[in-house]
């Protein structure tokens, strides 16, 4: 009845009016104290109170504005357009498969040209910053996405923990490289199997558990890991971290401005781009590595097992698959390709700290997975590209100084608009961005489903 | 003897506002089964809204009494923090209700994310000290030049959470709201069809679960007199730590646990290293969900096919 009213005269007004002013009343209450007063300390190192009122007011006149435009236009012209497009259905159209079919063939060219693309724009020096922030940060978090995806997509076990494995291999690398003077080549799968074997470890008393109280051990091991780093500091320095750690050489050849430094032996002039650029295709061939042995483990039978473990573990049990093991291996490969990346992150940093390795990184790494549609290798890759490089981009927002006066930090706001738009994105697409999935094993035709058919694990 | 009893002392307090935490994060896993992972952050928050008022009822105010300023805060405090959980569960867990089992988990994550980042943008990143209040105490015992002290502050602790969790137990235990709230714990959708509201149920079990977590922050920011925005993430934990210790789902066991966690931390801090502290308490964790998933109160979770 008073739907159908809502049709025929358009939306309520005054009941949206109503419902601004109460969210306008409800956001004074949760802006008022902590936007409106701030606690500054001042000369005499007392704490008092100053008030903001005017960023208040603008707050809540956004907020109140904010709502009741929803309410007005937005939720009413999203509701006829449901209305017009009727029911969903459970496959995916023409075009979006198609879409599908193409997107990760023609991302994968574009990827291997990026640095060429960046540098002829901008030239060596330009191009530092768009390889280095850009390209390397974000495809190290595509390998760590990839690599929980193992564990979290595949497996069906939540990880809340994972940075600990990526620590493990960037201590790996940095200290046995700064004492023994080992070379990248040689500890990047040492690194991988130390990382795995910390998996095995850290497996083993958990495999009994199952979903939130998996996700707690697993965070608890991981603060558990970086806790030691920071107090154990004969070995790791405690929390002023290793520095100087040596940097990556290619078939011996430093990327450096010394005599038989890549430059002088190209006779290139002299820049650091040389080396982020070759960091960047190390770090890409490492992440397809990830990519290509996920793809290639879900056709063999301990991928098939993952899987099955995923859906349902007890008929797996019954079904004669070896849990303990199945979980044991995902857990072991989703922390080696950790240590990978670990190790590859101590060598471009040149400084490991266990700041690098709080809980918000797993958090960034686990939601970068859940986002993208767990188990989707397009989706975690577009997730972290959306979540990092959008996070960023941020720090490029220097121009709202112009607009916000000079006190104006945008760079602040980076984690704050990440967590809004984990909340946002939950909201939007609980099913993360790629909402479909390829089945790995099919009856007669192969078909793109949607992604509420595949359970999430419950251990 | 002088330092068991002091770190008893010490430990009991400690455990008090750890108890005060886990309520929120047993009752909410009882009733829709979710780790609210913002819990700690809420605390955290409600801690610094009882700063600013603490200080805008004494220095701009210029309230005198310490005791009447800290009452009047704790109810502000419980008061603000109420309506943001209220806010956050409206906003960011009730669409995902019925959703698949990760999305309130990772829906909670951002959120406490966004808390802890939003009162470091709107507060600053420093330490907020305040001036020492309630100083002084009462002497228990006085041997070998080692003074046992019971401070007033910790007196004030013990008080409030007694006080508080009593009232807590009569809202559950008597009135129809504490028996909605089992009923929906029990079976949400019988609950549901003979007329529990259960939207408005678990709302109000946020809503009281913040509020404790109010009066723990109040108590946190008095004790400590000092509080940071990275401040949530370690009591949370804890706070959990204590809920699952005591077996999840169960109010008693939340506060056995609470003490139980606030004692293994001053112990282990008092005779081994206070470095390892936190280790100790997550090792716990570790340990306990392994051996003892059920906890100490809880009934034991059995997976029907």
């Amino acid at each position: 009845m008073a739907d159908a009213i809502a049709k025929r005269h358009g939306p309520d007004m005054s009941a949206a009016v109503k419902d601004a002013l109460l969210s306008g009343l409800i956001a004074l209450g949760l802006f008022g104290p902590l936007v409106g007063l701030r606690t500054e300390q001042n000369m005499r190192n007392e704490l008092v109170v100053q008030g903001r009122w005017g960023l208040l007011a603008s707050v809540i006149g956004v907020i109140v504005v904010g709502r009741f435009l929803l309410l007005t236009l937005v939720w009413p012209a999203m509701a006829a357009r449901k209305e017009r497009a009727g029911p969903a259905s459970e496959t995916p159209s023409a075009v979006r498969q198609a879409v599908s079919r193409w997107f990760a063939p023609t991302s994968l060219v574009f990827l291997f040209l990026y640095p060429v693309i960046i540098v002829s724009l901008l030239g060596f020096q330009g191009s530092l910053k768009w390889v280095d922030n850009f390209g390397i940060q974000i495809l190290i978090y595509v390998m760590l996405g990839w690599g929980l995806n193992i564990v979290v997509g595949l497996a069906g076990l939540l990880d809340l923990g994972y940075v600990a494995f990526y620590a493990v291999g960037a201590y790996s690398y940095a200290l046995l490289s700064s004492h023994f003077g080992l070379s990248f080549w040689i500890l990047l799968p040492m690194a991988g199997i130390f990382a795995a074997l910390w998996g095995i470890l850290l497996g083993f008393p958990v495999l009994r558990l199952r979903g939130d109280y998996l996700a707690i051990v697993t965070l608890a091991f991981g603060e558990i890991i970086r806790l030691v780093l920071i107090n154990w500091r004969e070995l790791t320095n405690g929390s002023s971290g290793i520095s100087s750690i040596p940097k990556i050489t290619l078939f011996g050849i430093k990327f450096d401005a010394s005599p038989d430094g890549f430059a002088k032996i190209m006779d290139l002039p002299i820049s650091s781009a040389y080396y982020k650029i070759f960091l960047y295709y190390l770090i890409l061939l490492l992440a397809l590595l990830t990519a290509f042995v996920t793809i290639r483990l879900r056709k063999l039978p301990v991928g098939r097992a993952w899987e099955a473990l995923r859906e349902d573990e007890i008929a797996c049990r019954s079904l004669g698959i070896n849990t303990t093991n199945t979980k044991l291996t995902a857990f072991a490969l989703g922390a080696m390709f950790a240590g990978f990346a670990g190790s590859f992150f101590a060598a471009r940093q040149g400084f490991v700290s266990p700041e690098s390795f709080t809980f918000m990184e797993s958090a960034i790494i686990v939601a970068i997975v859940v986002l993208g549609g767990m188990g989707s290798m397009v989706g975690v890759a577009l997730a972290a590209v959306a979540m990092i490089g959008g996070t960023e981009l941020l720090r490029e927002l220097a121009f709202l100084k112009t607009i916000f006066g000079d006190n104006f930090n945008p760079d602040q706001f980076r984690m704050l608009i990440f967590g809004l738009a984990m909340v946002g994105i939950m909201i939007w697409k609980p099913r993360g961005f790629v909402s479909s999935r390829e089945p790995t094993i099919f009856l007669a035709e192969r078909k793109t489903i949607s992604g509420s058919l595949v359970k999430e694990g419950h251990g | 003897m002088e330092v068991f009893l002091q770190q008893l002392i010490n430990g009991i307090t400690l455990g008090s506002i750890y108890g005060l935490i886990a309520i929120g994060y047993t009752m909410v896993f009882g009733i829709i089964g979710m780790v609210n992972f913002a819990h700690g952050d809420v605390f955290m928050t409600s801690a610094f809204i009882a700063l600013i008022f603490l200080l805008v009822l004494t220095t701009v105010l210029g309230m005198s009494s310490m005791i009447l300023a800290l009452i009047i805060v704790m109810v502000i405090a419980m008061v603000l923090t109420s309506l943001m959980s209220w806010a956050i569960e409206r906003v960011a867990y009730r669409p995902l209700r019925g959703s698949f089992r990760l999305a309130p988990l990772i829906s909670a994550i951002g959120m406490s994310i966004v808390l802890s980042n939003f009162v470091q943008v709107a507060q600053g990143p420093r330490n907020k000290p305040i001036p020492p209040m309630l100083s002084g105490g009462i002497e228990v015992m006085n041997s070998n030049n080692f003074a046992v002290t019971l401070s007033y502050k910790q007196i004030l602790i013990w008080v409030v959470t007694a006080v508080l969790l009593a009232g807590f137990w009569y809202l559950v235990q008597k009135t129809s709201l504490g028996r909605a709230q089992r009923a929906c714990e029990q079976d949400r959708k019988m609950a549901a069809l003979l007329g529990v509201n259960v939207d408005r149920t678990i709302s109000l079990t946020f809503v009281m679960g913040a509020a404790l977590a109010a009066v723990a922050g109040t108590l946190f920011l008095a004790y400590y007199g000092v509080v940071n925005f990275s401040d949530g993430f370690v009591p949370g934990v804890k706070a959990f730590t204590a809920a699952v210790l005591g077996g999840i789902g169960s109010l008693p066991g939340a506060v056995i646990g609470g003490l139980l966690i606030g004692l293994i931390e001053t112990f282990w801090s008092g005779y081994f290293s206070i470095d390892y502290k936190d280790v100790a308490a997550f090792s716990i964790l570790a340990i306990v969900l392994i051996f003892m998933p059920q906890g100490l109160l809880g009934r034991p979770e059995v997976e029907k096919v």
